[in-house]
């Protein structure tokens, strides 16, 4: 397990949460600290995957393993009622608001090392599916930009661990908060992972294509950015991934 | 458009075969009392909600969107706690159609109703719903229209677990053992005594606009946030998100809200391109958090041809669930080709939610059409009709482009 990364994750014109559940289960087998920031589906979602996928979410969740943040429950709490205490949604209460900090301040409570010398895990992770929704919830892009700037201080330089977030790409629609988005982060990422639908429309046997991009952000380029592309058949369990044309529907 | 031959197994312990057909074969075979793979007791407990069955893919909860062709295309129906969203047709007339038949589907299943309109009064709308088709009438009738259809009776008597097949034509006849899903009669009205035997609750916006909000003003519009309230509250007193072990509530609230995003909600998207970008997708947003935390599902009709800024539409797809668009040819210049001529507009299944699984059921053939005839709504493959007289004329244009003509 690598530390101290920022990995983006993309999809155009096709789904990309596969992705999203591939790095939850990673790091949850890999016995790492994970914070969870699920806005776009449920808990039971990511939990039933999850085990298609061999890790209980229910169990990380119950040991401490995994903090989870249900978006859409959480919104419902927060819209409806005044909250005591700031609450990490609370942009959707507010007409104008500023910034994500408490969002912020959650996830940084949730990577907390723990004092207590027990059950250390490896490393702190943070997961956001996904990003371009906070967009849609009245966030502008530069919002969204420094939480995950204050995120990878705190996360990633800090405490050594790993960021991985989902952004849509929304292609040719003039989205231009996302375009802004997307842009920065690809700008700041380790590893960007790039699904995309294939160009030639949908197919039953090539579910699409994964574009896989290593950059080092923090030195000039002077060496080119590897990248690889495969094509891929999502499965029950898994995904399959096989060079360009090398379909076994093809072959 | 060639049928293919394929075997796939499904998820869990379900087998399926599917396999090439002929034109003239209309099979499909329904799956009788379903387990879902990694099924617990509670949902025994589900399944006797009447109108529901599990999906056979994910176990997924599922309810029928009143056209048992689109339920098929949508891989079974449309799963509670989720959001079905119809892009309308240029004037409103399809899809108000199909926001008809779900709540008369509703109401022949004893749902209790929420209809939320700007537009038109929801006991306006009740009235008007399509009376459903009993099976020995339709029978008669449809056999009139289209003597190379077979309805699946027979089928339903054959020891096969499940098998569909992957065929040119959809299934268009009455399942005649089928609780799930009912064909209706688009020329008749609901009986009265049906709609007032119901449980309705309607939000009529200009009835509801006067009282005061009781919430901050956040950037969702006064409409927008009257409404959540209201479902909101609908919700919490009958019990749908078991909240209140009192009220168990047994039962599915169908949630169809009319027009969303139209200035009569208030919203300006579809006026002007800078406009109030937030309102209508965090509206989305916190309602699909009250369908996610109860049971019920929500069809929304939106006129997104009418909505200036591109970026909204992609947004509000994300948010939403199911996402199916039509296209009517009335009035474009679709009407005069050959090749829908039998049909009055194109249906687009832009999205179709992966629920609980990392995979789902997506149909192989994209191109589709529906067409009302004189009593039903139906939806088909589009196919190229070889017994078309082939009177191709090729002309040469003054600026050498080759233009074809069928």
């Amino acid at each position: 397990v690598t530390k101290g990364k920022l990995t983006l994750l993309c999809d155009a014109n096709t789904d990309g949460s596969f992705l999203v559940h591939h790095f939850l289960s990673f790091y949850l087998k890999a016995n790492c600290k994970v914070c969870f920031v699920a806005l776009i589906q449920s808990f039971s979602h990511y939990n039933i995957v999850g085990q298609k996928l061999g890790v209980s979410l229910t169990v990380a969740r119950e040991c401490g393993q995994l903090v989870f943040l249900e978006g859409l429950k959480s919104s419902v709490d927060v819209f409806f009622r005044a909250q005591a205490e700031p609450h990490p949604l609370q942009f959707l209460r507010e007409a104008n608001a500023e910034n994500l900090q408490p969002l912020y301040e959650f996830v940084r409570e949730a990577l907390k090392p723990v004092d207590d010398g027990e059950a250390a895990w490896r490393c702190p992770v943070l997961l956001v599916d996904d990003l371009s929704v906070l967009l849609s919830l009245g966030m502008g892009a530069v919002a969204v930009l420094d939480f995950i700037h204050y995120c990878r201080a705190t996360v990633c330089w800090e405490r050594k661990g790993n960021i991985v977030a989902l952004v849509h790409d929304s292609g040719d629609t003039e989205d231009e908060e996302n375009n802004i988005l997307l842009n920065g982060l690809s700008h700041q990422s380790h590893l960007i992972l790039r699904a995309e639908g294939l160009a030639t429309g949908f197919c039953r046997d090539v579910h699409g294509q994964l574009r896989i991009l290593w950059r080092t952000p923090s030195q000039p380029t002077t060496q080119r950015d590897q990248s690889l592309t495969y094509q891929y058949k999502i499965q029950d369990k898994s995904v399959s991934f096989f060079a360009k044309g090398m379909s076994p529907a093809v072959l | 458009m060639a049928a293919v031959a394929t075997c796939g197994t499904g998820a869990g312990s379900t087998g399926s075969v599917v396999a090439a057909g002929s034109k003239n074969h209309v099979t499909s075979f329904q799956r009788r009392g379903p387990r879902a793979s990694g099924s617990d007791s509670s949902y025994s407990r589900l399944v006797s909600i009447a109108g529901t069955r599990p999906s056979v893919r994910n176990g997924q909860l599922l309810v029928s969107t009143g056209l048992p062709a689109l339920d098929q295309l949508l891989g079974g129906g449309l799963a509670v706690g989720t959001v079905l969203l119809i892009e309308e047709d240029k004037y409103n007339i399809y899809s108000s159609l199909l926001f008809k038949y779900f709540l008369a589907e509703g109401i022949i299943n004893g749902h209790t109703l929420l209809v939320a309109s700007a537009k038109e009064d929801p006991a306006d709308i009740l009235q008007e719903l399509p009376a459903p088709l009993l099976d020995d009438n339709f029978k008669k009738d449809f056999d009139e229209e289209a003597c190379n259809h077979k309805t699946a009776e027979s089928n339903i008597k054959m020891k096969i677990a499940w098998r569909y097949q992957l065929l040119p034509k959809m299934e268009a006849g009455p399942v005649s053992s089928s609780r799930f899903g009912h064909y209706y009669d688009a020329s008749k009205k609901m009986p009265q005594e049906l709609i007032e035997a119901s449980k309705w609750h309607g939000f009529f916006f200009p009835e509801k606009s006067s009282s005061t909000l009781n919430i901050e003003p956040c950037s969702l519009t006064h409409g927008y946030i009257k409404l959540l309230q209201f479902i909101q509250n609908i919700i919490y007193e009958e019990g749908f998100d078991g909240s209140n072990p009192q009220k168990k509530q047994k039962n599915i609230l169908r949630i169809g809200i009319q027009n969303l995003g139209s200035p009569l909600w208030g919203d300006d998207i579809c006026c002007t391109e800078n406009g109030n970008s937030h309102s209508l997708t965090k509206f989305l947003y916190v309602l699909r958090g009250l369908l996610r935390t109860s049971l019920s599902a929500c069809m929304i009709t939106m006129p997104t041809h009418l909505i200036q800024n591109k970026a909204i539409i992609s947004r509000v797809t994300n948010l939403s669930d199911t996402v199916v668009g039509l296209e009517s040819f009335i009035g474009s210049e679709r009407e005069t080709n050959p090749l829908y001529k039998d049909y009055h507009g194109l249906i687009h299944i832009r999205q179709i939610p992966r629920l609980n699984n990392l995979i789902y059921d997506v149909s192989d053939v994209k191109d589709l059409a529906f067409k009302l005839k004189r009593k039903l709504f139906t939806i088909e493959f589009l196919h190229t009709n070889t017994d078309r007289v082939n009177t191709e004329k090729t002309f040469i244009t003054s600026d050498f482009r080759v233009i074809h003509v069928f």
